[in-house]
């Protein structure tokens, strides 16, 4: 229990996939499925950053012209997380647009009930 | 160190960036047929290098890693070339080719003339991420591109335009992003675990992980975790649901390259983490080959009954892709290096048949009117006998009759499975029989009933169709390639177990 | 449980009809009729759902399980913070430690990201052009996507934005678009220097040009920037970016020489491709962002 307290960010961050994770199936509007989404991405990127942190140690930019591997925390993921935020970026860009064309055609926001009318468009 | 530059080494880089590079200038190109000649020129130009590549590896049994930038190993990225991956590239360049030629009337039919080049912008990035994921050495870097690929899968999908394609798209992108979701999370344990991103350190962090013990359970959880992912963006079995609305409502020339493509593409990158990763002996210690194997197998059977009660050609076809994906994770399931074999032979026969059928399917239903139930389309092998030869090949490959590549891969199935002993011999037997007594079940009323003249001969239920230049040769060098597979499969085997090898050597 | 037998009852009466097959006419015609009958019911993933306790219950409980597999998991992993941990490694160490000689780069994650790791970088800017093409595919105004009625309610809007003076707006705009973008190009050109670089510099200036728009109307925007503008400065930019990797991705590879000098550490005109490659993201990312906003309230840029 005392290692779940320590490592308070990465248990953080699970359950936030979790969360993400349950509205994105529980969700029925399909922009607060994409938001549970987000959070998904989100939340790995909190564990990511919890991975790269080591205590009494400073942002990886030189500072005072000191060159040492014991003086700046890990660069790793914070390089990955830059990239994972714009890759969420652009996925979330892009369902948005795919929401925008869902209601127009459908007028409605709701997964189910535009599967529904798909269905019955169809059939016919 | 002696250093002397080895320009066949080089086209792996190449490949990808010049695929990239296509994409990239595509948009000052405002004319879709222009677009479609340049992706044509770059597929074959990068298809017949690969060929290069893979005489060269072949003959001189080697793998090799190339440095992206000036930095080794640990610290910069890599590619990875041995046997297995070149012959992965020539297949996608020749799958990718073939499929596009005959289907390119289709795109420029249903597409806005203004916007015909963005598609061909998405159909040379997804080239280049497969590419990508097939020569990468870097876990990361395989993620990026798998997002690279679901973006321009889905734009793939919509680009038709339609109501339906849209909600299809958007069912997709859900799974996708689910499963890229799970991925990453695996690979952010596993560096934190491991501390390393690329395949060479992080096996060696695995096998010492394996060795004390430790981290047992976290390497677990990342394992189906990172196999989870992959598995719901190839539409394992209880993950396929995305997959019938996708490809039923979208260009079947979309269909054939995300059928016979983009799902193998996740496939190889599983393979490649078996092998390079993890190890085959780790996945049988975790008990996620097991997993792997009994929904490989589920898959087998239920991807077939739901495509058994489909009646519309387009999604019945989605359905027998998700039977043939189980094939694959069974392969691999099985656990050992036969298992693979046939598992990496039948990602070959899958995409050259799947895109075939997709293929011949769209000119069924461009010569219906639009029409894809299979009561609409009967007849219409006669109104274009050469889509009705080439469905007919493509579905008596899909069932496993000799002579097709489809029938050498079950071939291998069985032999693999004739390695093992206890229930998974008997379980990989039963499920092949069943399976392809469903695929009978399913392609040969279809195939029965395009070759069945409609009864009221209807002025222009029996007009032939007007078949295409290009379509015919795509037509004729799918059958021809079809039956390269199915009857001179030694040198492609050869190659793979090669490449198999060489792949389980490198630590 | 029900679901589940009739699935079985209809696979057993499939198999049972399986004489059918020999007349293909007539097994495709009573198959038909059978599929319509059970549409609804066929996809088994819709039955759960309509059934909406079951499904979140369901829910709920595949989440608990998952969050406590998860937590487990942690209570396994490297303690947080421990300077001995795995992740602490000769990778992270070189890139401190040789990183400003290496690649010029005082700040050692433009280093990492643009220099050691630059292929990731690549496909991540890739990955935002195939996005910005996806929603232009989507959103931009053709024929099949938009209706009579949109196109005057457009027309609309145009006429009654024309007529509104939005006087806070257009004066706070005045004031603060050219200070917002100007600090946008400020931490482009620091990328190497100080925190930021090209993406998050690049999403400022887009938030300025987004902001300008919004003030100053689209018509106003489109004497400068059309979407003739945002795909020539993307591809050019992607370009440069593209022409420079594989450079430097091939002198490396091949060990041929030829290395960009890398100048002074610490000043602007630094560390060999990162700045103009900062540049070069900057951009994409700042057209990016503006042709989102465009293509999202208007449908074209």
């Amino acid at each position: 229990m005392s290692h779940l307290l320590t490592n308070y960010y990465e248990a953080a961050s699970v359950i936030l996939f979790g969360i993400g994770f349950m509205n994105l199936l529980l969700q029925n509007n399909l922009i607060k499925k994409f938001i549970g989404l987000n959070i998904m991405d989100t939340a790995t990127y909190l564990f990511l950053a919890a991975k790269g942190y080591v205590f009494g140690r400073v942002a990886p930019i030189l500072t005072n012209g000191i060159i040492d591997k014991d003086y700046y925390i890990n660069p790793i993921p914070a390089g990955l997380v830059l990239t994972g935020i714009v890759v969420s970026v652009s996925v979330t860009a892009f369902s948005l647009a795919l929401v925008l064309r869902l209601y127009k055609h459908y007028n409605s926001l709701n997964m189910d009930e535009i599967l529904r009318m798909m269905r019955e468009e169809e059939g016919e | 160190m002696e250093h002397h530059l080895n320009l066949v080494h080089n086209i792996p880089f190449f490949s990808i960036f010049f695929a990239m590079f296509c994409g990239i200038i595509t948009p000052l190109i405002k004319n879709g047929r222009t677009a479609r000649r340049l992706h044509g020129f770059m597929v074959l130009l990068i298809g017949a290098l690969s060929v290069v590549l893979l005489v060269n590896v072949t003959q001189n049994g080697e793998a090799f890693t190339f440095m992206m930038g000036h930095f080794p190993a640990p610290w910069g990225n890599e590619l990875r070339v041995g046997p297995l991956e070149a012959l992965l590239a020539v297949l996608v360049s020749v799958v990718m080719f073939l499929t596009i030629t005959g289907g390119s009337d289709i795109i420029f039919k249903e597409i806005v003339p203004e916007k015909q080049n963005l598609y061909f912008i998405m159909l040379n990035a997804t080239f280049g991420a497969m590419l990508a994921m097939t020569y990468t050495n870097d876990i990361f870097t395989g993620y990026v591109f798998i997002e690279i690929l679901t973006i321009a899968s889905c734009t793939l999908i919509l680009a038709k335009g339609t109501k339906q394609s849209i909600v299809g798209t958007t069912h997709y992108l859900v799974f996708g992003c689910m499963g890229s979701g799970l991925f990453l999370l695996g690979v952010c344990i596993l560096y934190g675990i491991t501390g390393h991103l690329l395949f060479p350190q992080i096996k060696e962090g695995v096998a010492a992980l394996m060795a004390t013990g430790d981290y047992h359970f976290a390497l677990m959880i990342v394992v189906s975790l990172m196999f989870v992912g992959l598995g719901i963006k190839s539409a394992l079995f209880p993950f396929h649901s995305a997959l019938p609305t996708a490809y039923g409502s979208t260009m079947t020339t979309s269909s054939g390259i995300l059928s016979g493509l983009v799902l193998k593409a996740y496939v190889i990158l599983a393979i490649k983490l078996t092998f390079e990763v993890f190890t085959v002996q780790t996945l049988v210690e975790l008990k996620i080959a097991d997993v792997m194997f009994v929904l490989g197998v589920l898959g087998m059977v239920m991807g077939s009954v739901y495509a058994v009660r489909e009646s519309r050609m387009k999604r019945m076809l989605a359905y027998s892709s998700v039977a043939q994906i189980g094939y694959i994770f069974m392969g691999i399931g099985l656990g050992s290096v036969a298992g693979m074999l046939a598992a990496c032979f039948h990602v070959f026969a899958h995409a050259v048949t799947k895109s075939m059928l997709f293929v011949c399917c769209g000119a069924f239903i461009e010569d219906a009117g639009g029409k894809e139930q299979l009561e609409n389309l009967k007849g219409a092998a006669h109104r274009n006998p050469l889509a009705g030869i080439g469905f007919t090949v493509g579905a008596l490959s899909m069932i496993g009759v000799p002579l097709f590549a489809g029938f050498i891969s079950k071939l291998y199935f069985a032999m693999a499975a004739v390695e093992m002993t206890g229930p998974r011999l008997v379980l990989v037997l039963a499920a092949l029989a069943i399976s392809m007594i469903l695929n009978a079940m399913y392609f040969l009323p279809s195939v029965i009933a395009i070759w069945t003249r409609p009864k009221e001969d209807g002025e222009g239920a029996s007009k032939r169709a007007q078949i295409s230049s290009t379509f015919a040769l795509a037509m004729v060098l799918f059958i021809v390639v079809n039956l390269v597979l199915g009857i001179g499969y030694r040198p492609f085997i050869d190659v793979m177990k090669l490449g198999i090898e060489l792949i389980q050597m490198t630590l | 449980m029900s679901e589940n037998k009739s699935f079985w009852q209809r696979l057993k009466s499939w198999i049972d009809g399986e004489e059918i097959l020999i007349d293909a006419d007539k097994y495709i015609s009573t198959r038909e009729r059978k599929e319509r009958v059970s549409y609804e019911k066929a996809v088994s993933m819709e039955r759960l759902r309509s059934n909406s306790t079951l499904y979140r219950v369901l829910c709920v409980a595949i989440t608990v399980i998952f969050i406590a597999v998860m937590l487990r998991v942690v209570i396994d992993l490297p303690m947080f913070g421990d300077p001995n941990g795995v992740t602490v490694n000769e990778v992270g160490q070189r890139y401190l430690e040789q990183g400003i000689e290496e690649t010029g780069a005082i700040n050692f994650v433009a280093g990492m990201i643009l220099d050691y790791r630059a292929f990731d970088t690549f496909g991540e800017s890739n990955v935002l052009f195939m996005a910005v093409i996806a929603v232009l595919m989507l959103l931009q105004r053709d024929k099949k996507n938009t209706s009579a009625a949109e196109d005057q309610e457009m027309a609309e809007d145009e006429v009654f934005d024309s007529q509104d003076s939005k006087l806070i707006l257009k004066k706070g705009a005045k004031c603060l678009a050219p200070v917002v973008i100007l600090y946008g190009i400020y931490v482009v050109l620091n990328g190497h220097l100080s925190p930021g670089g090209g993406f998050s510099g690049g999403s400022i200036i887009g938030a300025g040009l987004i902001l300008y728009s919004a003030a100053n109307g689209q018509k106003k925007m489109q004497t400068f920037f059309t979407i003739k503008t945002l795909t020539r400065i993307s591809v050019a930019c992607l370009l440069t970016y593209c022409g420079c990797k594989s450079y430097s991705f091939f002198t490396g590879a091949n060990h041929v020489g030829w290395e960009i000098p890398k100048g002074t550490p610490g000043a602007i005109l630094s560390s060999g491709f990162i700045l103009p490659l900062n540049i070069c993201v900057g951009l994409v990312v700042a057209c990016t962002m503006y042709g989102f906003y465009a293509l999202f309230t208007k449908g074209e840029v």
